[in-house]
C-alpha cells in the first residue's frame, strides 16, 4: 500500500431510505493519518455516511473507498482495515473487559500469540488494565467508552471510525477520551474519522466537514473555516442602543441587533473598525469587545441554525442510551 | 475549548514498541474461530448466570416431582405399576432443554437491543458463522441444563446405564439445537424482548402439551392424534421415552401401554427416523435463520 494513498475517498455518495434522501451526493477525501471530523445537526446524515463507509449500509448512489477498498464490492477487505466505535454501546455487559477484547480478537482472527500483549497495550492506553477482570456492566459510561475505543483499536485498523465518541459524557471524561484518541493516533499513525456535535471537539480535528440536510456545506481546517466567515463579532454598550443601531445602519451600512444588553454585529477586520466606530458613530460608547468568529459562527453561517438546537435533541438521545444501559445492567 | 484544554494532561510519549497485529483475509480457519468464540460466549454467560440455571430448573422439577407424585394415585391403575415420575421423566427433560435453549436464543434479541449484535455483524466474518456459533452455543448450554436433570435419573427409578445416558444426551443435544435454531429464526424478526418472550411462550407451551410429554401417544382422540403427529417436539420426546423404557424392567403390557412409539397411519416410526426429523427441522430453521441475518444490512 502506497504511503500517499488516501485513507478515505468518497465520490457523490448517496443514500435514500424510501422517499427520504438522507445523504445527497457527498464527495471528499481524507488523507492517511488525518483526524477528520463530521460536524452537523441531528439528522444531517452524519451517521448514515459513517454507516456506508463502514459497510453497514449500502449506498444507493456514488462510490466510496476506505483504506483503498470499495465499500460495496470489497466489503470484507474494508472491514479488516477499519475499527468502529458506535454512538450506542456495543459491549457485552456480562463479560469482563478482557473477555470483550478477547472476543473481538477472535472475531477478527488476530494471531493468538500476539493477543495477550496487544490487549495489555490497548487496555493500558485507556487506563483499564487494572480493571480487566471486572464485568463491564459495572463500568461507568466513560469507562465503557474507553473500553470500546481500546477494542476498536485492538486489531490495528488503518482507519478508526468514531461516531460521537464522547456523547453523554461529562467534560472531564470527554477530555480524557480525547487524550486517549490522540495518544492512540500518535502510536500507530492511523486515520481517524469522527462525527461530533461538540464545537470544542471539532477544534481538535485537522479538517472538518460541516454537514447539513444530507450535504457537505463546508470543508476545511477549523482555522480556515473561521477565517472564511470573514468577519469578527463586535459588541458595544452605548448610552442609546436605538440610536447606535440607526447610526450603524446609516453611516456604515451594518445591520446590528441587541443581544444580552449589548449591540452586536459582524464586521470584517473588527479591530481596525473600532477607531472608526468611536470617531464616526456619534453615540457615546461605554465599552467595546471584539471577538474572532467561533466554530459556532461558522456553523450558523452555513446551516442557518445553532448547534444548540441539535444538542437539545442529542441530550434526549443520550438520556435514552443511559436508560438502556441501566436496564441493561439489570437484565 | 479552554475548559477542555486545561484539563488535558500532556499526551504520553508515543509507545516505542507497539505490538502490531493484522487481520488476515477470511478463511475457513477464521470462520471456525468466529464460530467457536460465539459458542464460547454463550457458555461463559451461562456459567456466570447461576440464577438462570436455578430458575429454569424450577418448572421441570415441579412437573416431575409435584405433578408426578400428586397424580400417581389416580394414574397408578393405568401405568401397570410404573411410577408416573418415570413415565414423564423424558418429557420433563425436553421441557427443561426447551426453556434453556429458548433463553439462549433470546439473548439475540438482547444483543440487538443493547448493541452487541453490531459488534458481531461488522466483524470480517460471515454471518452464517455467527448464527451457527450461536445455535451450537444454545444447544450446548441447554444440554448442560439437561444433564443436571439426567443426574436425577435414580430418583425416578431410571438406571444410570451409560448407553442410556449417552443416548439421552445425544437426543437432548439434537432437541436443544433445533429449538435454538427455531428461537434464532424468530429472533431475527422480532426486535423486542417482551414480544419475543410472548411469542415463544405461545409456541412452546402448546408444543409441550401436544407432544405427549405427559401422556402416551396412542388411543388419543382423533384431533389430538393429528396435532400430536404434527408437533415436532413429539419426535424428540418419543425416542427418549423409548430409550428409557428399553432400559427399564417392566412388563410387556406396561411397555405397550406407555411407550408404544409414534405411529404414522398405523406404521410405527423408527426412533432413528424420529431423531432425523428433529435434525432436519433444526437444519432447515438454521438455514432460514442464516438467510434472515444475511439479508439484514
Amino acid at each position: 500500500m502506497a504511503e500517499r494513498q488516501s485513507a478515505i475517498e468518497v465520490s457523490s455518495l448517496e443514500k435514500s431510505f424510501d422517499e427520504v434522501e438522507a445523504v445527497r451526493g457527498v464527495s471528499f477525501e481524507v488523507a492517511a493519518g488525518e483526524v477528520f471530523g463530521f460536524l452537523g445537526p441531528n439528522g444531517a446524515g452524519k451517521t448514515t455516511t459513517i454507516n456506508m463507509l463502514c459497510t453497514l449500509v449500502k449506498p444507493t448512489g456514488g462510490s466510496a473507498r476506505v483504506a483503498g477498498h470499495d465499500v460495496v464490492r470489497e466489503r470484507d477487505e474494508v472491514r479488516r482495515n477499519i475499527g468502529l466505535v458506535f454512538q450506542d454501546p456495543t459491549l457485552d455487559g456480562y463479560l469482563s473487559a478482557q473477555q470483550n477484547i478477547e472476543l473481538h480478537a477472535e472475531l477478527y482472527g488476530i494471531e493468538s500469540s500476539l493477543v495477550p500483549e496487544r490487549m495489555r497495550q490497548v487496555l493500558e492506553m485507556v487506563g483499564l488494565w487494572d480493571r480487566k477482570d471486572t464485568p463491564v456492566r459495572t463500568f461507568s459510561g466513560g469507562m465503557r467508552r474507553r473500553l470500546e475505543i481500546a477494542r476498536g483499536f485492538m486489531h490495528s485498523p488503518r482507519v478508526l471510525f468514531l461516531d460521537e465518541p464522547t456523547i453523554g459524557l461529562d467534560p472531564q471524561t470527554r477530555s480524557s477520551i480525547w487524550r486517549y484518541i490522540r495518544q492512540l493516533k500518535e502510536a500507530e499513525e492511523i486515520t481517524i474519522f469522527m462525527t461530533t456535535h461538540y464545537m470544542d471537539e471539532a477544534e481538535f480535528c485537522d479538517r472538518i466537514a460541516i454537514m447539513d440536510r444530507g450535504e457537505i456545506v463546508a470543508l476545511d481546517t477549523p482555522e480556515a473555516l473561521k477565517a472564511r466567515v470573514g468577519a469578527d463579532r463586535v459588541k458595544i454598550q452605548t448610552e442609546d442602543d436605538e440610536a447606535a443601531i440607526a447610526a450603524l445602519a446609516g453611516r456604515f451600512g451594518i445591520e446590528a441587533n441587541v443581544a444580552e444588553g449589548a449591540v452586536a454585529f459582524l464586521v470584517a477586520g473588527g479591530e481596525e473598525f473600532v477607531p472608526r466606530l468611536f470617531a464616526e458613530l456619534g453615540v457615546p460608547i461605554k465599552s467595546v469587545s471584539v471577538s474572532r468568529p467561533t466554530l459556532d459562527d461558522v456553523f450558523m453561517s452555513y446551516t442557518g441554525s445553532t448547534i444548540r438546537d441539535a444538542e437539545d435533541s442529542y441530550a434526549k438521545h443520550a438520556n435514552k442510551i443511559m436508560m438502556q444501559m441501566m436496564s441493561g445492567g439489570r437484565r | 475549548m479552554s475548559a477542555i484544554e486545561t484539563t488535558l494532561a500532556p499526551a504520553g510519549p508515543p509507545q516505542p514498541d507497539v505490538v502490531r497485529v493484522h487481520v488476515p483475509p477470511r478463511s475457513l480457519r477464521s470462520e471456525l474461530r468466529a464460530m467457536k468464540i460465539v459458542w464460547r460466549r454463550d457458555l461463559i454467560r451461562f456459567r456466570n448466570d447461576r440464577i438462570r440455571i436455578a430458575t429454569t430448573l424450577v418448572q421441570p422439577l415441579l412437573f416431575l416431582f409435584v405433578l408426578g407424585s400428586g397424580l400417581q394415585q389416580i394414574s397408578s391403575a393405568g401405568t401397570h405399576g410404573v411410577d408416573l415420575k418415570t413415565f414423564i421423566y423424558p418429557g420433563v427433560i425436553c421441557l427443561a432443554v426447551m426453556f434453556t435453549a429458548m433463553f439462549s436464543a433470546a439473548s439475540i434479541v438482547w444483543d440487538r437491543e443493547f448493541g452487541f449484535m453490531r459488534e458481531m455483524l461488522v466483524a470480517p466474518v460471515s454471518r452464517s458463522s455467527i448464527v451457527i456459533g450461536k445455535c451450537l452455543g444454545g444447544a450446548t448450554v441447554a444440554s448442560i441444563q439437561g444433564v443436571i436433570l439426567l443426574a436425577l435419573a435414580g430418583a425416578v427409578h431410571v438406571p444410570y446405564s451409560p448407553p442410556l445416558l449417552l443416548g439421552m444426551f445425544a437426543l437432548m443435544l439434537l432437541l436443544a439445537f433445533a429449538i435454538t435454531a427455531f428461537g434464532v429464526m424468530v429472533a431475527a424478526r422480532i426486535t423486542q424482548m417482551q414480544s419475543f418472550m410472548g411469542v415463544m411462550q405461545m409456541i412452546v407451551m402448546p408444543m409441550f402439551f401436544l407432544a405427549g410429554a405427559l401422556y402416551p401417544v396412542t388411543h388419543l382422540p382423533g384431533w389430538l392424534t393429528v396435532l400430536n403427529r404434527i408437533d415436532p417436539l413429539t419426535y424428540a420426546v418419543d425416542p427418549m421415552r423409548r430409550l428409557v423404557f428399553k432400559h427399564l424392567d417392566v412388563s410387556a403390557a406396561a411397555h405397550e401401554a406407555l411407550a408404544p412409539g409414534v405411529t404414522w397411519f398405523g406404521w410405527t416410526v423408527p426412533a432413528v427416523l424420529e431423531a432425523a426429523v428433529v435434525l432436519l427441522l433444526g437444519l432447515a430453521m438454521l438455514g432460514v435463520a442464516i438467510w434472515e441475518f444475511g439479508a439484514t444490512e
